[in-house]
């Protein structure tokens, strides 16, 4: 490895990535709650204020995952 | 109080004793000199990725958060489930911070929130507001670990008066007190993996088994009274249960990695890549966390609060005594025992870290700066060992003497006041700018302000906060770190132009922050 890959790969990581704001949209989808606040559509009998939630854990670790394998070398 | 049910005692003992034998022999894992304190108090910095899941996971998510969140649930109804945006909402933050806040911490032997802000701000006042912060907000949470492990032996059908009573709660404090002290953090470390495959397994088998048993969710959400299902609807000129539902949220996820249990073990980390592919892997115990919280909902379903066996569980435990009573009335004997070592031993994981860490903090920023300036290494981890103990020791009293009530309210407290630490430890992360001493005042305004909310409101979470005809009941913890940063920004100036002395000495350099 180069000197030069190096250090672009230093400020990588130490620095700011654009691909963080994929973060922000964990935020708004779960700090909402009248986006998530009804029983209706039910999945499985579950009402939807509690699988949207629950799938919203599963999809802001593949955010996360996704961030740090755009991020990390 | 139901009979002894000596089939999950005898399978809750023998994993007890597992566990107390793998806590002493953690001591030759990883070998380290226990002699020094960053062996003994953040296992030398040599957990991987997997090792820092389950540490971190036992850290967060504790036995007191197994009992209390579906208790929420089976009590409150929806509002409960904030649990679930809360642990959504901490993983950017552990992504962003927490890896520069490791690299600087290892470059400058730092271990706890107090060196980093003594070597940042260069003021041992500051240090000392967040040691103190640290360790009133850890104790009153090892006392509410400790009523976990007090719940699920009652449950076990062990009771008593006097001194047989609480029995149980001493041996499992002692195993508790000597394995910390002899193995350091090794030993909760060892532990979570064995605590954390036990809970899988229980909440896994049980969000199959009991749906099934009572007929499916469709049959246990139509149990639910109709106000509990989802949160009320706010009226005008409020946002009502949405705001402190969604600050409750915002805040815990704010507070919970400045508590100094929770930094111990992203500290104990071997790098920043460990950290950050955490913060992708530990979403699968919010998972679980979620589908716990729905047991307070089985609950209701199988009406164990009207069954007369659990009669005595209810009155004496209150809600917390739900999720037992679920556990005992659809389980078989056996797995009972399984379920309840996995409460009972996730109590010890997060108290063993947590009076490390209280011990860590005393140590190095009181005892250290204000002591005993120039201890030995051997002198400091002993120091710390012995702290450790005094820490349990003091939650053990406040247990078995105090109300229940009041260790809650405590912890309640516990939160509003350690978000006060965030301008200096997680902002300081990023910038020097502030003033040591308006980040000191910053501290006092927020600790001052939120307590007083927090009385005025009777200790509960959410403060109704009046402005220009709308009302926004929010979590106290949220508005008063805005208070405290708003001082600081003021101040900072204000104290910059009026002092005649060089701003303190950074001993961090830019480049520390990176890898």
């Amino acid at each position: 490895m180069g000197v030069l890959a190096m250090n672009s790969a230093q400020t990588r990581r130490g620095g700011w990535s654009w691909w963080y704001l994929l973060f922000v949209v964990q935020f708004v989808a779960v700090l909402w709650p009248p986006f998530y606040n009804s029983a209706a559509p039910h999945w499985m009998g579950i009402p939807f204020f509690y699988w949207y939630q629950l799938l919203w854990v599963v999809i802001s670790a593949v955010i996360t995952a996704v961030i740090y394998l755009a991020t990390n070398d | 109080m139901q009979d002894v049910n000596w089939i999950a005692l005898s399978i809750f003992v023998l994993l007890f004793g597992l566990i107390t034998w793998l806590g002493f022999a953690a001591a030759n894992w990883r070998k380290g000199d226990l002699d020094l304190l960053h062996e003994w108090g953040l296992g030398g910095r040599r957990f991987g990725t997997l090792i820092t899941w389950f540490l971190v996971g036992g850290d967060i998510y504790t036995a007191y958060t197994f009992i209390a969140v579906p208790a929420l649930a089976f009590g409150a109804g929806a509002v409960a489930f904030f649990a679930v945006p809360y642990t959504i909402v901490i993983y950017p933050f552990l992504y962003l911070v927490f890896p520069r806040l490791w690299n600087v911490c290892r470059k400058h032997g730092y271990i706890t929130s107090g060196d980093f802000v003594r070597g940042r701000f260069g003021n041992r006042w500051l240090a000392l507001a967040m040691a103190i912060t640290g360790i009133v907000a850890t104790m009153p949470y090892i006392a509410l670990q400790l009523v976990g492990i007090q719940v699920v032996v009652g449950a076990l059908g062990i009771s008593g008066s006097g001194l047989a009573a609480d029995l149980p709660l001493i041996i499992a404090f002692l195993v508790l007190a000597a394995f910390t002290y002899s193995s350091g953090l090794r030993a909760p470390a060892s532990i979570a993996i064995v605590k954390d495959i036990l809970i899988y397994v229980t909440a896994f088998t049980a969000i199959i088994v009991i749906p099934i048993e009572l007929g499916g969710f469709g049959k246990i959400f139509a149990a639910v009274p109709a106000q509990k299902l989802l949160l009320a609807v706010p009226g005008t000129k409020t946002t009502g249960a949405y705001g402190s539902y969604a600050t409750l949220a915002l805040g815990s996820a704010l507070a919970l990695f400045l508590y100094p249990h929770c930094l111990t073990g992203i500290l104990s980390a071997s790098s920043g890549h460990a950290i950050r592919r955490n913060a992708a892997m530990l979403p699968g115990y919010s998972f679980m966390l979620g589908l716990l919280a729905l047991f307070g909902f089985f609950a209701i379903a199988a009406g164990v609060a009207n069954l007369p066996e659990y009669a005595g569980g209810f009155k004496q435990f209150g809600n917390n005594f739900a999720v037992p009573a679920l556990l005992l009335h659809s389980f078989p004997s056996w797995f009972v025992g399984i379920a309840f070592a996995a409460i009972g031993v996730g109590a010890l994981v997060p108290a063993a870290i947590m009076s490390i860490a209280a011990a860590n903090l005393y140590t190095r920023n009181i005892h250290r700066e204000f002591l005993n300036k120039n201890p030995s290494d051997r002198q400091e981890s002993q120091m710390a060992k012995w702290v450790s103990l005094i820490v349990k020791l003091g939650a053990l009293v406040f247990i078995l003497f105090v109300p229940t009530q009041y260790a809650i309210q405590l912890q309640l407290l516990g939160g509003i006041w350690i978000i006060q630490t965030l301008p200096s430890v997680m902002l300081g992360v990023y910038t020097r700018w502030f003033n040591d001493w308006a980040l000191l005042l910053g501290w006092a305004a927020g600790i001052f302000a939120g307590t007083a909310m927090a009385v005025a409101v009777n200790l509960k979470p959410a403060y109704p906060l009046a402005l220009g005809g709308y009302t926004f009941p929010g979590y106290i913890a949220v508005y008063t770190v805005i208070l405290n940063l708003v001082v600081v920004i003021v101040l900072t100036p204000v104290l910059n132009a009026l002092s005649a002395r060089p701003a303190p000495v950074d001993q961090t350099a830019a480049a520390d922050y990176y890898a």
